[in-house]
């Protein structure tokens, strides 16, 4: 016996203790059955990656969306405010706002731009040969000529009324108006009231006034001339300081109708673009709930996988034990596997969620939202799959008995 | 040499196997192991030969710790194995016993070298030690120009190499070779056996588990197993005391 052997029997003689692996070694062996069977690896990751890949891509979508809007609602401002009669005490009974309204809202301290519009009894078609009843559900409105500067509206061809055309039979339409009308450009006549109007603008669209986009606007003096229009405007716009929007708000009714302020109804425009935000933000549940199905089939996907990786590889867990792995080890070796396996599904998942939310963004000229929320929830849910569904197929594997490494394969 | 008596619960310092009684029944009536008494000490190489059913397999699965007896108690390298627990049990495989396989168990798609240190994974030394260790015992084996040869680049009884430099990396108290020739052709087979009395010669003890009388009556120490007793303990050299049991 030389000296070598007599330190190995005197180490015998020690205490035993099981070595730790290092974090570098389970991952080492974790994947070592990963290497050995890439397609397998490819299939069953697949199933947890279309799982991520829907419910990112859910997520990122009506983030997008809603982040649009958002930007939207910022470009058009919060701090419009429209006076409009509300529903009077006595049914039937026709409410006007007064005459003077719009000069008093302009007073109020913070109120930068006022303008009004005034609902007429009279309809608008193409020519005087269509039936009166067939309107198209365009209003005939007359309009004071601050109305565009205080919706921060656009005219989209032609021009708005001003002192002088606002005089004569001449009209601009809202964008869906002239849709409707089957009118493209300014010039044309069309039949309003009991004359031919000419078309001198057409609007580009106000997502803050829908109402405006579906009207025909006649000039105020206009109105009164043309059209029999006492002056009592229906809608009162203003717009204020966005500090001020809140103290306008309050003084608003009373200054439109100092009489009768409860017949007075205060909105703001903003408020119905920012619950559809929050609508567009709300994402389908029903989608999500795909996305969790798949991930869930992705998941027992996994579990089998697994179960079968255990099973073929009776022996080398009978030679890693043999070696001097402890059940522990062996347990660790194969939720690491699972991990791994579900990790890689849930990568290639948020990254194809991803690309599917740019692409989307991309073609609808969205901004590219990606929550990250999302992405990090979405990677944990694949870890907690993958340490669920590795569990139990680790747990057979550990207690296999040791002695199968030398029965022969 | 020791004759290979039985001893007592507390063993010889020298002594790397100590069974007394030991006994192992699985369910159904026969008794794969009765009363099997063995000491191995320091240095030996024996043979434990038996014709399949003989007991023989089981009997290794005890002196590796892979099995526990029923009855009777089994020490290895000093170490009372019915006290031990799973952790404690696979540290003393990772220490003290090597193993080394009729079907060698190689991971496909790995280096000689890699497969060696995978011998002393759970041995608690760091990656490059495990791999410069792997490289020296694979020269031991005589394997040196093939460290980076993967298994099915290697023939049967390079493998066979391959899977002895496992399972002497660690330097253990008992290598424990299950029919090492098994699955080699004669050429290959009587290289691999040149190596393990070489390895002996340099040390190391070990138990070579066969069904074949040829090999195991060319080894200084043989015992016979059948029907789970231990039916001859001889040593070859000294006085041919075999006979009538087998």
């Amino acid at each position: 016996m030389n000296g070598e052997r007599g330190r190995g029997g005197g180490r015998g003689r020690g205490k035993l203790k099981a070595a730790r692996l290092s974090p570098r070694d389970v991952a080492h062996v974790g994947s070592s059955g990963l290497r050995s069977r890439p397609m397998r690896v490819v299939l069953s990751a697949l199933g947890i990656a279309i799982g991520i890949a829907t419910m990112i891509s859910v997520v990122g979508i009506s983030a997008s969306s809603q982040a649009q809007l958002l930007r939207e609602l910022d470009k058009l401002g919060t701090n419009l405010l429209v006076a409009s009669p509300g529903e009077s005490m006595f049914a039937g009974e026709e409410v006007k706002l007064p005459e003077e309204s719009v000069g008093m809202v302009g007073r109020i301290k913070g109120v930068q731009d006022v303008g009004a519009t005034a609902d007429l009894n009279a309809t608008v078609r193409r020519t005087d040969k269509v039936d009166e009843d067939d309107t198209g559900g365009i209003a005939v409105k007359a309009t004071t000529a601050d109305l565009l500067r205080v919706l921060r509206g656009e005219v989209g061809s032609g021009s708005w009324l001003n002192a002088a055309t606002g005089r004569y039979p001449s009209v601009v339409l809202g964008h869906v108006a002239a849709e409707r009308l089957g009118i493209t450009e300014p010039g044309r006549q069309v039949w309003l009231g009991d004359r031919y109007f000419t078309v001198v603008g057409i609007l580009a669209p106000l997502p803050l006034a829908p109402e405006i986009e579906r009207s025909a606007l006649v000039g105020w003096e206009g109105a009164k001339r043309l059209l029999d229009f006492d002056g009592h405007p229906t809608s009162v716009y203003e717009r204020s300081a966005d500090a001020a929007v809140e103290d306008v708000r309050t003084v608003m009714a009373a200054t439109v109708d100092p009489q009768n302020p409860q017949n007075v109804k205060v909105t703001d425009p903003s408020s119905a673009l920012r619950a559809k935000a929050a609508t567009e933000g709300a994402f389908s549940s029903l989608l999500l709930g795909l996305g969790g199905i798949a991930l869930l089939v992705g998941g027992v996907g996994v579990a089998n996988t697994m179960i079968i990786s255990v099973l073929e590889r009776r022996y080398e867990i009978g030679l890693r034990r043999s070696l001097g792995a402890t059940r522990g080890q062996i347990r660790i070796q194969f939720v690491t596997e699972s991990l791994m396996l579900s990790g890689l599904g849930g990568l290639a998942g948020v990254a194809l969620g991803a690309a599917a939310t740019g692409v989307y963004a991309q073609s609808g000229g969205l901004p590219w939202v990606v929550p990250l929320w999302a992405v990090g929830g979405g990677f944990g849910a694949t870890l907690v799959i993958g340490t669920v569904a590795g569990l139990y197929p680790a747990v057979r594997a550990s207690r296999l008995s040791p002695t199968l490494a030398l029965h022969a394969a | 040499m020791s004759t290979g008596t039985a001893v007592g619960p507390a063993p010889h310092p020298r002594t790397v196997v100590a069974l007394t009684g030991v006994t192992k029944e699985y369910p159904g009536p026969v008794a794969a192991l009765r009363g099997v008494d063995l000491t191995v000490e320091e240095g030996e190489l024996l043979g434990i030969v038996g014709p399949s059913g003989s007991g023989k397999s089981t009997l290794l699965h005890i002196i590796g710790t892979l099995d526990r007896p029923t009855a009777g108690s089994v020490h290895i390298a000093g170490h009372e194995v019915a006290a031990l627990s799973d952790r404690r049990l696979s540290a003393l495989r990772a220490q003290h016993v090597g193993f080394v396989f009729q079907a060698f168990h190689l991971v496909p798609g790995v280096s000689a070298r890699d497969n060696v240190a995978e011998g002393l994974l759970y041995s608690g030394l760091s990656r490059s030690v495990r791999r410069r260790r792997a490289a020296d015992a694979l020269a031991r084996v005589g394997l040196a120009d093939r460290l980076d040869h993967k298994p099915h680049q290697l023939s049967g009884g390079q493998k066979q190499r391959v899977a002895i430099a496992r399972a002497v990396v660690g330097e253990p108290a008992l290598l424990l070779a299950d029919e090492p020739t098994g699955a080699l052709d004669s050429a290959s087979g009587a290289a691999v056996m040149e190596l393990l009395r070489d390895l002996n010669r340099e040390g190391a003890t070990i138990a070579v588990i066969t069904h074949d009388t040829e090999i195991a009556a060319q080894l200084p120490r043989e015992v016979r197993i059948r029907d789970g007793q231990v039916v001859a303990d001889v040593t070859h050299g000294t006085a041919a005391t075999t006979g009538a049991a087998l």
